[in-house]
């Protein structure tokens, strides 16, 4: 397996880019997916269910101590941190906000790099703050596969101009981003 | 601090055992949390590791190690005390609907917050019984193994600011009364009301170290657990098993549940999604 897990961060814009996303990922699509869109801090995330109806996934909100698993994708409940444990399970804090954010993309971004080491994807999309920049940053250090929303794309450029500083693997479109994780699926089944 | 090389933080945090910094913490201390989750302690510990400038692992142990202070800011830290008055008000209105007719039937009452971290939740708490013509039969025990947590606690004082906030849960928590009714204000603080406190028993209880000190009807344990691996979780799952009455309520945070942990066909739910249970017969 090249790649164990696909960590995503997204904010302002981010149901747009959600569903588009989610209606091009096929149904075998292997690599569990957690993401933190801040949409999380305020609604009962009822939008999940919502996401749900566009997508070929399953989307569920993450459990305590949950053991994330292939074909998955995770979110954090409403107005809690979200971190990975080294041994692939959830847990959960509710620690001050972070950058006026709960949950934080960094929080997840960073915990994750250290589960996961070189075989996490870390992506961030559109959004208009700096969440993830340092996450980003966390998992490139440790060897992971860093990709930022090219901002030309993304309906809000901030946060992707933002963690470009970090001099991410690519800078693409969504399409394009997509497109890369479909690959990396197949990649990963050829070399099991 | 003359040292004008920035910290390589890249090298810090891969430094980083927690286990080892915890042992210590423990050796010398008696702070025990070596059964947390690992992801957030080294989180704080990095955190904390960046904001007093120290650069390495073994500057880190003799500072915990010759500096008492700078310990017991550290377990203060690890043990984060986030908390609100009337948290998740819809918790609070399914106590008010499910747990309260309960409680109704006993002579007195045993109330047992566990982690009251700085006392809003046992206000809370308070209000609720007083509006349901319950406090003065009931006693609260509310614990936390922070001391500096707990005196905040004892004093009821807080910030302006957040009275906004906690008048709003209160109302959606079913309050029947004005929120300002159970305190005054004084120069940018709100102080909770004496007839609040006067049934409240603040004591240092640990949860890991420490066992059952009173049988009780009632207990709350909501958000300390979710920073406990799931042994401990077990184990202090066990403690609150021995120390309910029979057909006692357990009552955890949102997200928290007892599915995982070996008590769970001890209980029977009450309401599933406010995790509220009922231990039984
Ligand atoms: C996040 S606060 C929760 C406060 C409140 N129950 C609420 O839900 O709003 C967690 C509290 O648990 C306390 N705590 C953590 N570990 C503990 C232990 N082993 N024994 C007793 N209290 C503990 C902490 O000191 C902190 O005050």
């Amino acid at each position: 397996m090249l790649y164990d897990a696909i960590v995503i961060g997204v904010s302002a814009g981010g149901i747009n880019a959600m569903k588009k996303m989610f209606s091009m990922l096929p149904k075998h699509f292997a690599i569990p997916i957690i993401i933190v869109s801040h949409i999380s801090a305020r609604s009962d995330n009822q939008w999940i269910r919502f996401l749900n109806e566009k997508s070929n996934l399953a989307l569920k909100e993450a459990d305590e101590k949950e053991i994330i698993e292939p074909g998955k994708v995770y979110f954090p409940p409403a107005n809690y941190h979200l971190l990975i444990e080294k041994d692939r399970t959830f847990s959960f804090t509710i620690d001050e906000k972070i950058n006026f954010a709960r949950p934080s993309i960094d929080v997840l971004f960073e915990s994750a790099a250290d589960a996961y080491k070189n075989k996490l994807i870390g992506i961030v999309l559109t959004g208009s703050n700096s969440d993830g920049t340092s996450g980003l940053k966390r998992i490139k250090d440790l060897g992971g596969l860093t990709i930022v929303q090219d901002p030309e794309d993304a309906e809000y450029d901030f946060m992707p101009e933002s963690a470009i500083s970090i001099g991410p693997d690519h800078i693409l479109p969504l399409e394009k981003i997509t497109d890369l994780l479909i690959k990396m699926n197949k990649q990963n089944i050829s070399k099991p | 601090m003359n040292n004008r090389k920035p910290i390589d933080t890249h090298q810090l945090h891969l430094q980083i055992n927690p286990a080892e910094i915890l042992d210590i913490l423990y050796q010398k201390y008696g702070y025990d949390f070596r059964q947390y989750s690992e992801a957030h302690i080294k989180r704080r510990l990095y955190n904390r590791m960046l904001m007093s400038g120290i650069k390495d692992v073994s500057q880190m142990k003799g500072r915990i190690m010759n500096d008492e202070l700078f310990a017991a800011d550290l377990m203060h830290e690890l043990s984060i005390t986030v908390t609100e008055m009337f948290r998740d008000p819809k918790f609070y209105k399914s106590l008010r609907e499910n747990v309260i007719p309960i409680l109704k039937t006993y002579p007195f009452i045993k109330i047992w917050h566990a982690g009251c971290s700085t006392g809003e939740e046992a206000y809370s708490m308070a209000i609720l019984l007083k509006e349901e013509g319950l406090y003065d039969r009931s006693t609260i025990y509310a614990t936390d193994f922070n001391q500096q947590a707990l005196n905040h606690a004892k004093e009821g004082i807080y910030p302006n600011e957040l009275i906004k906030e906690y008048t709003t849960n209160y109302q959606l928590a079913g309050g029947k009364e004005s929120f300002s009714t159970y305190y005054s204000s004084n120069y940018g603080h709100v102080i909770m009301h004496q007839s609040l406190k006067n049934n409240i028993v603040w004591a240092n209880h640990n949860l890991v170290t420490d066992s059952v000190f009173a049988e009780v009807h009632l207990i709350l344990c909501r958000n300390v657990m979710i920073y406990f691996d799931k042994n401990l979780q077990n184990k202090v799952q066990n403690l609150f098993h021995e120390s309910l009455v029979k057909g006692g309520i357990l009552c955890l945070g949102t997200k928290e549940s007892l599915r995982f942990t070996d008590l769970y066909d001890q209980y029977l739910e009450l309401d599933k999604t406010q995790r509220i249970y009922k231990k039984k017969y």
